[in-house]
């Protein structure tokens, strides 16, 4: 017996579909921000913190860098209401998401602090700035532009990961997937076509990342 | 009501770890083997044969892990195949490692300088030999710390084939947690079998970059 393929249902679909997306992107979009900026405040913390705080942040990269992010997210959502924390699940999920960012990105921008050369903050002390503002003003902005190209791989990495959180009931992309394929029973074609989704939407993120760095940051990305 | 002590739940989550290792080891040989395939199309001289290649890399990095599981488990049977949670997620980590592993060794097969072919040439070995005598173990060699670190991920990843119904740690934590309904402490030791696993090859990769810097 063959299988004939059916897209009939996707006309009533379209509108599940945006949605869906349109939660995905909110939740990259916000892993984003707090992401990066939490993984500022932790490399600057790695290279200059008291010993205690640099020890706390290794730990905290080596555990979320070697277990699963579904059960980091379990964790959080299922694990956490029992010591009193109870979050929604969009919640949860931007939790997750930034933690689990957080851990990769920590790395990637220590690297770029580390590749600034120490002449840069001596003429800054030299000419007068405050600590804070030779980091803010003079350091950062060259690590970042150093950085940008991992940076956006990790960040489009975290854009697919986050099919995960439809398993919390978020309902974000997977999930309008799941619910469609439930009531079309055309499973294969809904996943097929959320797939393709998630490809244009991972090309598309890369390309608005790589676009913006270079107006922005004036960074060199291919 | 079935009584679970702290030794039961250990129990009953490092016999379903079991499962993981053979689905990690399994999807790591099945990736090596369909990822050297992949990589002599990326690596080959005929424009249509590194442009599929790249598609299909492309494809796979640019889509949810969870998404080509779910091709897979609905997918196959289409085609006539009966198909089990198990199948699919081997055949779907099995082509998700071979894309990553393809696109790792062809950055090794690159960084080898041009007089590596021309030497093989000029010792009038054919290209089949070239690849096998002299590109490729070089490529391998310089390529261990992220092929290891990718193995880290893969194991990792191994996580979301409970989704498709594939009993392994993280479905099987799933089951005690709705029985003793501590998720604290059930999902905590899955987190610490999966680090146990992971954090020994993590270090292992990073000793081999640092080696491979000096």
């Amino acid at each position: 017996m063959g299988y004939s393929l059916d897209f009939g249902w996707l006309a009533g679909a379209v509108g599940a579909i945006a949605r869906g997306a349109a939660t995905t992107v909110l939740l990259i979009a916000v892993t984003t921000l707090a992401g990066t900026f939490l993984s500022i405040l932790g490399a600057a913390g790695k290279r200059n913190g008291p010993k205690t705080l640099r020890l706390a942040i290794a730990a905290y990269v080596e555990v979320m860098r070697n277990t699963p992010f579904l059960v980091q997210l379990f964790f959080i959502f299922f694990g956490l209401p029992s010591l009193g924390i109870r979050l929604d699940p969009i919640l949860a999920a931007m939790l997750a998401m930034t933690l689990n960012m957080a851990a990769y990105t920590i790395e990637i921008v220590g690297a770029g602090l580390d590749a600034v050369p120490r002449g840069q903050t001596e003429a800054a002390l030299a000419l007068g700035l405050r600590p804070r503002q030779v980091f803010i003003k003079i350091v950062l902005p060259q690590a970042l532009k150093v950085i940008y190209p991992a940076l956006t791989s990790q960040i489009v990495i975290m854009m697919l990961e986050s099919a995960v959180v439809s398993q919390i009931a978020v309902r974000e992309l997977t999930y309008e997937a799941d619910m469609l394929q439930a009531r079309t029973f055309r499973a294969f074609e809904t996943y097929f076509v959320v797939t393709m989704v998630y490809l244009v939407l991972s090309m598309g993120l890369r390309r608005l990342l790589v676009g913006s760095g270079r107006r922005v940051l004036g960074a060199g990305v291919s | 009501m079935i009584e679970f002590t702290f030794w039961d739940i250990v129990r009953n989550l490092l016999l379903a770890a079991r499962w993981t290792v053979l689905l990690s080891l399994a999807a790591f040989v099945g990736g090596a083997l369909v990822g050297l395939v992949v990589l002599f199309f990326r690596i080959a001289k005929n424009k249509w044969s590194k442009r599929v290649a790249s598609g299909y890399i492309a494809l796979f990095q640019g889509t949810p892990l969870l998404m080509q599981l779910f091709m897979m488990f609905f997918g196959l049977p289409m085609l006539g195949l009966r198909i089990e949670p198990w199948t699919a997620a081997v055949l779907g980590l099995t082509f998700f490692a071979s894309a990553y592993l393809a696109e790792i060794w062809r950055s090794g097969v690159d960084a080898l300088p041009r007089g590596q072919w021309d030497a093989g040439a000029s010792l009038g070995l054919h290209y089949l030999q070239e690849l096998r005598l002299i590109i490729l173990p070089q490529a391998f060699a310089i390529t261990r710390a992220p092929t290891v670190g990718f193995l880290v991920q893969l194991i990792k990843s191994t996580a979301l084939t409970s989704i498709i119904g594939f009993e392994e740690l993280v479905r099987t934590s799933n089951a005690i947690n709705n029985a003793t309904f501590e998720p604290f402490k059930v999902y905590g030791l899955v987190a610490l079998i999966f680090f146990v696993m992971c954090f020994p090859l993590t270090q292992y990769a990073r000793r081999l970059e640092r080696a491979a810097a000096r």
